[in-house]
């Protein structure tokens, strides 16, 4: 959850990316990291196998600016999509402020997106929150390969709540912004609403 | 819902600052910090200017969940104190409630002495937090029940408008 710190005039919230293997969590993250302001970004940290597959999870700070004179930190999260990595996409979960599920629109992913949005409902649970309360958007990554799927197909099988959703291209950066964005806002809706 | 968020007041902020400053100097350590069980750095005191130490909190916070997980595995509540050596500098990283304590030090130190110093300092800290935590429950009772109290800044964040958002990302 939230670190309201009044002493350094600092609001810290922890924001996850979520999504079966290979969706593009990692690359979201790596994008922000390459567009954003040096002085605005810590270090980004991958901790990835050899083959550069997320092993625990990427880690990047960022800075974005003042509200209120108080100095607004996002602590941006990836959980290891592959499925038996459950136990440590558990643990990435514990204090969540916001959640950002990214799906592989490609067809042969499909059963993919709904399994591990289906583990997301339940590992959160698990740690005593529900999906629908907090801050979350939807991202739909890989646009542009031919075998995408059509939104409205996306969008019934994953959202059927309605959340906000982007359509991305993560390694061009098409929606990355606009869905980090979108969650950052409701992620401070949130913190105005819990004062 | 699970935990609160955490919420830091100068007048406690002080207190883990002046403690960490203690630890630091009794146990002869390089840097001793204070981290957010969800990896948020909380204070830092010591040689820190070349150190990562926002990624270093993260990483402590990684560590203690996968340990906790392990500790959970094997039927136990938690492992409450960590240690890792190196050539050069050794961690010592315990657990304080929902808060992690974190020594580094070198060889002008020792793990017995971190150790028996870690171990004053763990007890001042909880007490301190224990404090923080009934000032927030304080700060959360309608007023009116006695809990409602003056001691608080009002919370800047009530009046945040769309607009402040739109700024933050220029």
């Amino acid at each position: 959850m939230s670190f309201i710190n009044y002493s350094a005039r600092e609001i810290n919230c922890k924001l996850v990316f979520y999504g079966p293997g290979l969706c593009g969590k990692t690359t979201n993250l790596q994008y922000i990291y390459k567009k954003t302001n040096p002085d605005s970004k810590g270090k980004m940290i991958s901790l990835a196998t050899e083959s550069e597959r997320t092993l625990f999870f990427d880690f990047l700070p960022l800075a974005l600016g003042n509200i209120k004179g108080f100095k607004v930190r996002f602590h941006l999260y990836t959980v290891p999509g592959q499925v038996f990595y459950d136990a440590s996409r558990k643990l990435i979960l514990k204090g969540v402020d916001g959640v950002v599920f990214v799906a592989d629109s490609q067809a042969e992913r499909m059963e993919a997106n709904i399994e591990s949005m289906e583990n997301l409902r339940k590992n959160l649970q698990e740690q005593g929150y529900n999906l629908d309360q907090l801050p979350f958007v939807i991202q739909y990554n890989k646009r542009d390969l031919p075998n995408a799927v059509s939104m409205e197909e996306l969008n019934q099988a994953l959202n059927p709540k309605g959340v906000p959703f982007f359509e991305a291209v993560a390694p061009q950066g098409q929606g990355v912004f606009e869905t980090l964005k979108e969650i950052a806002k409701q992620v401070i809706m949130q913190i105005k609403k819990g004062t | 819902m699970p935990d609160p968020g955490l919420i830091m007041y100068e007048e406690e902020f002080k207190q883990i600052d002046a403690e960490l400053h203690r630890l630091h100097q009794q146990a002869n350590a390089k840097v001793t910090f204070l981290v957010d069980k969800n990896g948020q750095l909380i204070a830092a005191v010591g040689e820190t200017e070349n150190l990562d130490t926002t990624s270093l909190a993260s990483l402590t916070a990684g560590n203690i969940a996968a340990t906790g997980g392990m500790a959970k595995l094997l039927g136990e509540k938690d492992f409450s104190i960590l240690f890792h050596e190196g050539e050069r500098d050794n961690i010592h990283i315990s657990l304080v409630g929902r808060v992690i304590l974190v020594v580094i030090f070198d060889q002008r130190s020792s793990l017995g002495l971190v150790r028996l110093r870690v171990k004053k300092s763990v007890e001042i800290l909880s007490q301190i937090l224990q404090r923080i935590l009934q000032k927030v429950d304080q700060a959360k009772a309608p007023s009116g029940t006695g809990g409602g109290n003056k001691e608080q800044p009002k919370s800047p964040f009530a009046e945040i408008t769309e607009d402040d958002i739109e700024k933050l990302f220029g």
